[in-house]
């Protein structure tokens, strides 16, 4: 019983982190640039809504997932021009593409859907032999495709952070922007790019949540899962890993809420469901002290032709 | 690596800012093998014509010629494509990378993968041999010093191929011996045919160092020659456009009361170290005391302690025979304590205030400027006109918000709502950094008033000249400490700068 | 001098219409993706609510609540914090005040409604004190925990009124609509326009503009709150507890979304339901922002977002284009206003434009 249970617990935290886990990546790479990018939820609601919408009338899971990181591309191109051409504060400027994402894909989907549906999208499978394996294949090799794919961006994030000429750029951008610029690195040219990848992955995170995930759509189906991840970022001190871990301790925490529930523990549910966002402030005043090992010009846009 | 830059002409470079001609029409010239010093007030447009020729910022009208073809420099990349490389007044250097990794940063070029930092690490090496610069490669920046991160800057700016090197202001942040040793390494680095351009208002540096000098002036190039055929005194006239008559303390002061006490004071910096180490330092009615020093010696915890902005570990402030150690600040400030900040724009004033409300910044909660919560708006109207008019700020009304005016109007705003409060005590941290002559003439004599006016205050500053010209006595800080404090008739230029660097006993030196 | 200030309102002015129209473009883009003529859509949308008495008197029942929230933000934006938690706030000030109506449902209108009104704006600076208590000692990113706040508050709220204050009437008739009961006449805001929804909250809303811009300016907390949040180094040296002061702001900004709460339940609801907010905490930054984070630049503001709500309403029901595309329109708008701000910021910029545009003689010193 309490082995199940436990079981139960690991095995349905790990999938539940992987568009955490995307979209935290993302905002990694948004916010070692120095771009604070409070619109991955409403990226993430573009991405859910436009993949549900492209599987549902296309069938293909895969259509919906490019069409998601399209639409994640195209969120992200519009924070850019605002954040870094007109270099606007970021913050609201977060809160203005959340709004629209959220209208955006409420709107459409009353629109194009009309109510609740399902689709086939992307099912788990078990691993030959893997799968097999008792307790260590429930929990690990039972998982859809994006679930290793999400995990193995993780060493690979690292990698072009730490060891690319590009990550070497983005590192110093957001930390000293004029220094890099006073090299010849093109400091709006890499936020921009940071954005929109950063972007992408949010679309693709908020796809994973209707097509490999819930297998519907609904208004507000994120439920705040991108500002969760936004705050990762900072309990995940910038690094990949321990993002990974921020989202594997969330996840968790969620999926035992879940638990809970099912084994018929008496408990409200609406109390149930606030702990995750509880956990977000309590993480967050714990990682306080570590913002100042940040990316020091987080927040602030880089502006060479004003007099000093 | 780029060919050699023989000859370099900048011709009649005009560079426009909104409000302000940085650049007027200015032509300059240079070629291999020679230093040239760049000298001028602040705001005279050093820093931006040098700039222009680092492609940071484009010229509206003018030409660059290197070994007499014309180039376009847009960009700073072009720039060290040419050769050219800048030394900036901060330095540009990522904190959280190491040493290879911010030259690797220059050198990756539009390179996305492939980050070889063995080829930046073998550069470093191959210049530190040359030049005997040694430095750590795989240290980060900011476990530097500051000394040691300008070496890396010039190790950066010459492993990118720099044979004309820009820099401006190097010696701000050194001490004298790092001073001197830097601009022997120049010397060295000319006579390997590079050139360099050495922008500084030090001019017994620049006498030192340079074999030509152009003088800039609000802009514009108003003389340009040899170094070792002018003065100091000569090169100073030129520079400031008339004859330089900064107010000097004439009678010698006679006070005796205490008004400020600072006894065996301890308190920690920023970086959890001890800034004051049993400092101790009394200033008397009527007389102006000097605190000369390298910055970063605790200068700022000085001023910070005082004021009661940070507190501090043990020790006794008394103002006025009363204890001050650890109040708040408004405690100090009601017992009669001024202050002229350092950072006089985010510390002194509130930019996005207007001048009115930055006037009464210290006084709002007072009879008759607010009555029980209430500001009042006539009263406040008429003081700061008042003060606007008593100590010539100018400001189309007294409505414009601070932020807009110049540094020199801020420091009046600063100094009309300090000294009309009639302190007992005024701390002054670098009141004239970054004015030009004609206001630091201006807080000079207002200090001097004060001073006539039985006030106390406290002159911290690097400049000597300033310490000089208007202080009765002259203490030293070094590592937290007064070294010693010397009497306006028996200081001199020498003594001070050897004490700034900590040497007490001259003899040993000598 | 004058003729400079002139020139400075056509240049502000343009920008700002510039903006609005990009906004409104971009959205008419959206509603062609949402199978909706963007004319007929907009046409019905500014122009309809103005056509009759019902149309305006709704226009103010939304701008009541607007307005309240819109000072909040400003009153926190103006000491340098973001506070997105206007949604819970409402929540939170909405269940304090129903308690309060349902706990005293005998007292005197008039002993009532204040105490209903100070226990909501109680509720709301508590939550959004949370968050600005922990802004200022733990340097938790305000706007992540106001959002979280958001959520939480909601949870909250449902679980109260679907629970242990769900309307007795539910249970016992077995409906189970989560809503408490329906408070005591002597609760309810008076209406001022007979035959309408419009009520006396309109007024209270604007009174408490003028105080808040009378409170910004002209008394010496609000002189300390602006000095905090605009410099906070300089503010701490003239004796201004910084952190105690952001803690203040975001009380006060907690508590008017709060009174928006009241405001809904004894003037517009008669009792707490589910729709209490009705996203007005996140309507509520677009019209702080629009009106310039200025108290006197709210009221007409509040004004022009109430139009846009009710248009949206009366477009879903002529035209059947869901209302919630006004919500995009809304995150439009604070892109738009927020990326204008560099057009009055940048001086190179501006400069640039107005001598373009024959604003400005070239060489012109620009001193505002």
């Amino acid at each position: 019983m309490i082995l199940d249970f436990i079981i139960g617990i690991l095995s349905a935290g790990i999938p539940l982190a992987a568009p955490l886990l995307l979209a935290g990546l993302g905002e990694m790479f948004n916010q070692r640039a120095g771009v604070f990018n409070l619109g991955v939820e409403g990226i993430m609601l573009m991405g859910a809504f436009v993949g549900f919408l492209v599987v549902l009338t296309v069938g293909s899971p895969v259509l919906g997932l490019l069409a998601a990181i399209l639409v994640g591309a195209i969120m992200g191109l519009i924070m850019a021009v605002v954040t870094v051409k007109f270099k606007a504060q970021q913050g609201i400027s977060g809160i203005g593409l959340f709004m629209l994402g959220w209208g955006l894909s409420g709107t459409l989907f009353r629109v194009y859907v009309g109510g609740i549906t399902s689709i086939e999208g992307i099912k788990s499978f078990s691993f030959p032999l893997l799968g097999k394996i008792p307790i260590i294949g429930e929990i690990f090799f039972q998982n859809n495709i994006l679930v290793y794919l999400t995990f193995m961006l993780v060493p690979i994030s690292w990698y072009v952070l730490n060891k690319t000429a590009w990550g070497l750029k983005v590192r110093a951008v957001g930390t000293n922007p004029q220094a890099a610029d006073t090299l010849g690195i093109k400091v709006d040219r890499i936020r921009f790019q940071c954005i929109i990848l950063g972007s992408m992955m949010a679309g693709l995170a908020g796809a994973y949540l209707t097509i490999a995930q819930t297998h519907i759509f609904a208004d507000n189906i994120t439920a705040g899962r991108g500002f969760i991840a936004v705050a990762l970022v900072y309990f995940g001190r910038w690094k990949p890993v321990g993002i990974m871990w921020g989202t594997l301790l969330f996840s968790l925490a969620h999926a035992m809420q879940r638990s809970i529930q099912v084994y018929g523990i008496n408990f409200p549910y609406e109390i149930a469901v606030i702990i995750p966002y509880l956990l977000v402030i309590v993480v967050l005043a714990l990682s306080y002290k570590s913002q100042q090992l940040g990316p020091v010009a987080l927040g602030k846009p880089f502006n060479r032709g004003s007099r000093e | 690596m780029s060919e050699i830059i023989r000859k370099l002409e900048m011709r009649k470079i005009t560079k426009k800012f909104p409000g302000v001609l940085a650049c007027n029409n200015i032509d300059i010239h240079l070629k291999s093998g020679e230093i040239l010093a760049l000298l001028g007030e602040n705001g005279a447009g050093k820093t931006t014509l040098m700039n222009v020729l680092f492609g940071l910022y484009q010229p509206e009208h003018g030409e660059i010629f290197i070994n007499d073809k014309k180039v376009i420099i847009n960009s700073p990349s072009t720039a060290f494509k040419y050769g050219i490389g800048m030394v900036h007044q901060h330095f540009m250097l990522v904190p959280n990378l190491t040493v290879v990794e911010n030259v690797a940063l220059g050198l990756i070029g539009k390179r996305i993968f492939k980050l070889n930092l063995n080829e930046a690490r073998s550069k470093i090496l191959e210049v530190s041999k040359l030049y005997g610069l040694s430095v750590h490669p795989d240290a980060y920046i900011w476990q530097l010093s500051v000394g040691e991160q300008q070496r890396v800057e010039l190790i950066k700016v010459l492993c990118l191929g720099a044979n004309l090197l820009i820099l401006d202001e190097p010696t701000a942040a050194l001490t004298p011996q790092e001073t001197d040793e830097l601009i022997i390494l120049l010397k060295k680095m000319a006579e390997n045919d590079r050139s360099i351009i050495f922008i500084s208002h030090k001019l017994n540096e620049v006498k030192a160092v340079s074999n030509r000098v152009c003088v800039l002036r609000n802009g514009s190039l108003v003389y340009e020659g040899k170094t070792k055929e002018h003065s100091v005194a000569a090169l100073a006239e030129k520079m400031a456009g008339r004859e330089i008559s900064m107010p000097t303390l004439k009678e010698k002061s006679k006070a005796t009361t205490p008004i400020l006490e600072i006894k065996n004071v301890f308190a920690k910096g920023n970086k959890g170290t001890m800034a004051l180490d049993d400092f101790s330092l009394t200033v008397n009615k009527g007389e102006i005391v000097g605190i000369a020093g390298v910055s970063g010696n605790g200068q700022k915890e000085l001023a910070d302690v005082i004021n009661g902005i940070s507190h501090i570990e043990s020790g006794k402030i008394l103002l006025h025979n009363k204890e001050i150690t650890n109040q708040s600040p408004q405690k100090i400030i009601n017992k009669g304590m001024g202050y002229i900040p350092e950072d006089r724009i985010h510390e002194g004033t509130i930019s996005s205030f207007s001048v009115k409300e930055n006037i009464i910044m210290k006084d709002y909660n007072k009879t008759p400027l607010s009555k029980s919560l209430f500001l009042q708006n006539k009263v406040i109207e008429d003081y700061s006109l008042e003060l606007i008019k008593n100590y010539n700020i100018k400001c189309p009304n007294n409505k414009t918000s601070c932020g807009s005016l110049s540094g020199g109007n801020v420091q009046k705003v600063i100094l009309a709502r300090e000294l009309s409060r009639k302190p007992e005590m005024l701390i002054a941290s670098y009141p004239i950094r970054g004015l030009d002559i004609g206001a630091a003439e201006y807080v000079h004599e207002q200090l001097l008033e004060a001073r006539k006016e039985n006030v106390g205050v406290l002159l911290i500053s690097e400049e000597l000249d300033e310490l000089l010209d208007i202080c009765d006595r002259i203490a030293v800080i070094y590592e937290g400490k007064i070294l010693d404090i010397l009497d306006r008739d028996i200081a001199t230029k020498s003594k001070l700068g050897l004490l700034m660097a900590g040497i007490k006993d001259e003899k040993k030196v000598i | 001098m004058k003729k400079k200030l002139y020139n400075e309102t056509i240049y502000r002015l343009l920008i700002i219409a510039i903006a609005i129209f990009s906004a409104l473009f971009v959205g008419a883009i959206l509603l062609l993706i949402a199978k909706t003529n963007p004319l007929k859509a907009y046409h019905i949308m500014f122009t309809e609510p103005l056509s009759g008495k019902f149309g305006l008197t709704e226009i103010l029942v939304r701008a009541a609540p607007l307005m309240l929230v819109g000072l909040g933000i400003a009153i926190a934006f103006r000491s340098g914090i973001i506070n997105i938690g206007g949604e819970g706030q409402i929540m939170i000030g909405a269940i304090f005040g129903t308690f309060i109506a349902l706990s005293f449902p005998d007292l005197p209108t008039y002993i009532l409604l204040p105490f209903i009104f100070i226990a909501s704006f109680i509720g709301g600076a508590i939550w959004g004190g949370i968050a600005g208590w922990m802004k200022a000692y733990l340097s938790v990113n305000e706007i992540l925990s106001t959002i979280m706040l958001n959520y939480i508050a909601f949870q909250v709220y449902m679980f109260l009124i679907r629970g242990p204050m769900i309307d007795p009437k539910e249970v016992s008739y077995g409906t189970g609509v989560p809503q408490t009961a329906l408070l005591s006449k002597n609760a309810w805001l008076a209406r001022i326009v007979p035959a309408s929804r419009l009520h006396a909250g309109i007024i209270i809303a604007v009174i408490l503009a003028i105080c808040v811009y009378i409170f910004l300016w002209k008394t010496t907390i609000g002189y300390k709150l602006r000095a905090a949040g605009a410099e906070a180094k300089a503010a701490k040296y003239i004796g201004v507890n910084v952190k105690n002061y952001l803690v203040l702001a975001m009380l006060l900004s907690g508590g008017f979304a709060g009174m928006a709460g009241a405001i809904e339940v004894c003037g517009v609801h008669h009792r707490g339901l589910e729709s209490i907010s009705a996203g007005y905490g996140f309507s509520g930054i677009v019209v702080a922002l629009f009106g310039g984070l200025h108290p006197l630049g709210i009221i007409p503001a509040s004004a022009v977002f109430g139009l846009l709500i009710v248009g949206a309403d009366m477009m879903q029901r002529s035209i059947t284009v869901p209302a919630s595309i006004i919500l995009a329109i809304q995150g439009l708008i604070i892109l738009a206003i927020v990326s204008s701000q560099i057009f009055f910021s940048n001086i190179a910029i501006k400069e640039k434009i107005m001598t373009k545009l024959k604003l400005m003689k070239p060489g012109d010193k620009d001193d505002s």
